[in-house]
């Protein structure tokens, strides 16, 4: 008997946006996106690095189906579970932690998946809070949770981590690493921070400037648990070394 | 800025429900100038609180008090549901969609500058003088009020949680209990608290003009006796009515609706 499986966890997909273009507020054409082809593997971690403003947040909300106004193809599996992370926590502020939780969860997610995701991230003591009590880092851990809560076949993540102080942002990107790596999904993060997408990437993929495509697709070795300072930091000049217009400054 | 205004102007009337003491001074002192006032006027047209208050015990046992507040009372919740479910679901409709907006614009200036009095009139000139007519008439007054503020209010919603609602595929009954709804709700309270102090304003205007019974045709009835005890006896019992329904209805489903906003940050 064959197992039955979520198109979306096992079969890598592909993303092909050939343009994508914005209308200004003056009526004129600003082109975000232009010939974008991207294969994602599944169930690992493909970062998208580029420089702010090159249509990072346009590509993610593409893939998300928030956006349909572009020519090309995203063949995410009809009915994949998606769990988005923005750039703001955007929880429902009259809502508690838990409802918030609980409003998108998948159909299967029980009371003890609950415990253990809140205990992951660290937030099992603000379940029945509201958001507005919340900092902005914990409100970013329950905006994680609640990603995660759907069992996601797609995950995606918008800069998750941007301002937040270093140590923080630190902290909940192991701890993402950690959830991640104990429910392996297929994610993709957009960030312009080089030292998060080296943290993180098992895929790291280079971004032009605006209109934005692929400039390169690196692949990290080293797994992510042994990526420690000082291993960023050599993974970091041979990127520098390799791609200079990309991690300058970076 | 009406929302802010009429949310502090909430908040400070739940600390004065907090601390019931103070409204009880209150209106006690405000018992003493009537009973001072009516001391030394000494006349027929100014009855003193007690007089006013053993007429409305006296109507209540053997008159006709309760039936007509409650006759009153039923206009006033029939017009007021009927104004806020037209009102929402076109000032929704037109906060949503520019092109409507502009094609009923128009519309919603004129009824908001037309006199309560002339939609009265001429509704019971086209319907007859009628139940239906009545609260249609007094609906009318309200629903462009409504319409305004829950415009408002559609304005407002957040596209943020919007995308979120849209990302997450929530289906479109748990977006609007979620997400839609509970943005709208201080837009609902405005609407519902100018609603209903208007709304009863011009239900008595109706009952005066054209119902057999009511409030309003009761004080029509004094009126031309010069029956100012009855006058003041039927005017206190439906503000203390009104008062009850402010305190025990709309404050606490207010309070219930925005208690995850009174928490400290």
């Amino acid at each position: 008997m064959n197992d039955i499986q979520h198109a979306g966890v096992t079969s890598r997909f592909e993303i092909r946006i050939e343009e994508k273009t914005h209308v200004g507020a003056d009526g004129t054409l600003v082109p975000a996106i232009r010939d974008f082809v991207l294969e994602v593997k599944s169930e690992s971690m493909t970062v998208l690095m580029g420089p702010s403003g090159c249509g990072k947040t346009t590509l993610l909300r593409i893939v998300a189906g928030l956006d349909d106004r572009f020519t090309g193809e995203v063949d995410v599996p009809e009915g994949a579970r998606i769990g988005v992370m923005f750039q703001e926590p955007r929880l429902l502020p009259w809502r508690t932690v838990r409802q918030n939780i609980e409003l998108v969860a998948a159909p299967d997610f029980s009371e003890a998946d609950l415990e253990w995701l809140a205990q992951a991230v660290g937030i099992a003591d603000m379940l029945p809070r509201y958001p507005q009590e919340l900092s902005l880092g914990l409100a970013r851990r329950v905006a994680l949770a609640r990603a995660f809560a759907t069992k996601p076949d797609l995950l995606l993540l918008d800069e998750p981590f941007v301002s937040l102080d270093e140590r923080t942002a630190d902290r909940l990107r192991r701890l993402l690493l950690e959830v991640w790596q104990a429910r392996p999904t297929t994610a993709i993060l957009v960030t312009h921070n080089a030292r998060e997408a080296i943290l993180l990437a098992d895929q790291l993929v280079l971004l032009a400037p605006r209109p934005t495509r692929v400039v390169a697709v690196e692949t990290i070795a080293v797994p992510q648990a042994e990526r420690n300072a000082h291993a960023i930091d050599k993974i970091h000049a041979d990127l520098l070394r390799r791609h200079p217009a990309n991690f300058i400054g970076g | 800025m009406s929302v802010t205004f009429a949310r502090s102007e909430a908040d400070r009337g739940a600390r004065i429900f907090r601390g019931p003491l103070v409204s009880v001074l209150s209106v006690a002192g405000f018992m003493l100038i009537w009973f001072i006032a009516a001391e030394i006027a000494q006349s027929r047209l100014l009855p003193g609180p007690g007089a006013v208050l053993e007429y409305i015990y006296q109507e209540t046992v053997h008159g006709d008090l309760l039936t007509e507040l409650g006759i009153t009372l039923w206009r006033v919740a029939a017009s007021f549901v009927v104004a806020m479910a037209i009102g929402s679901v076109i000032g929704l409709a037109m906060g949503q969609m520019p092109a409507l907006n502009r094609a009923l614009d128009p519309w919603l200036i004129v009824l908001l500058n037309l006199p309560a009095l002339v939609i009265i009139i001429l509704a019971y000139v086209w319907f007859g003088l009628n139940e239906a007519a009545a609260i249609g008439a007094v609906a009318l007054n309200k629903i462009p009020n409504v319409v305004v503020t829950l415009r408002e209010g559609a304005r407002a919603l957040d596209p943020g949680l919007d995308e979120m609602a849209r990302a997450y595929r929530l289906s479109p009954l748990s977006k609007l209990r979620n997400v839609t709804l509970p943005q709208l709700q201080p837009y609902f309270a405005v609407a519902s608290r100018s609603g209903i102090s208007l709304i009863w304003k011009i239900v008595l205007v109706v009952e005066l003009l054209g119902r057999p019974n009511g409030v309003g045709f009761e004080l029509h009835l004094n009126f031309q006796l010069f029956n100012v005890t009855a006058i003041l006896g039927y005017t206190l019992a439906f503000v203390a009515v009104m008062l009850a329904i402010e305190y025990l209805l709309v404050q606490p489903i207010e309070r219930h609706s925005t208690r995850w906003r009174n928490k400290p940050v």
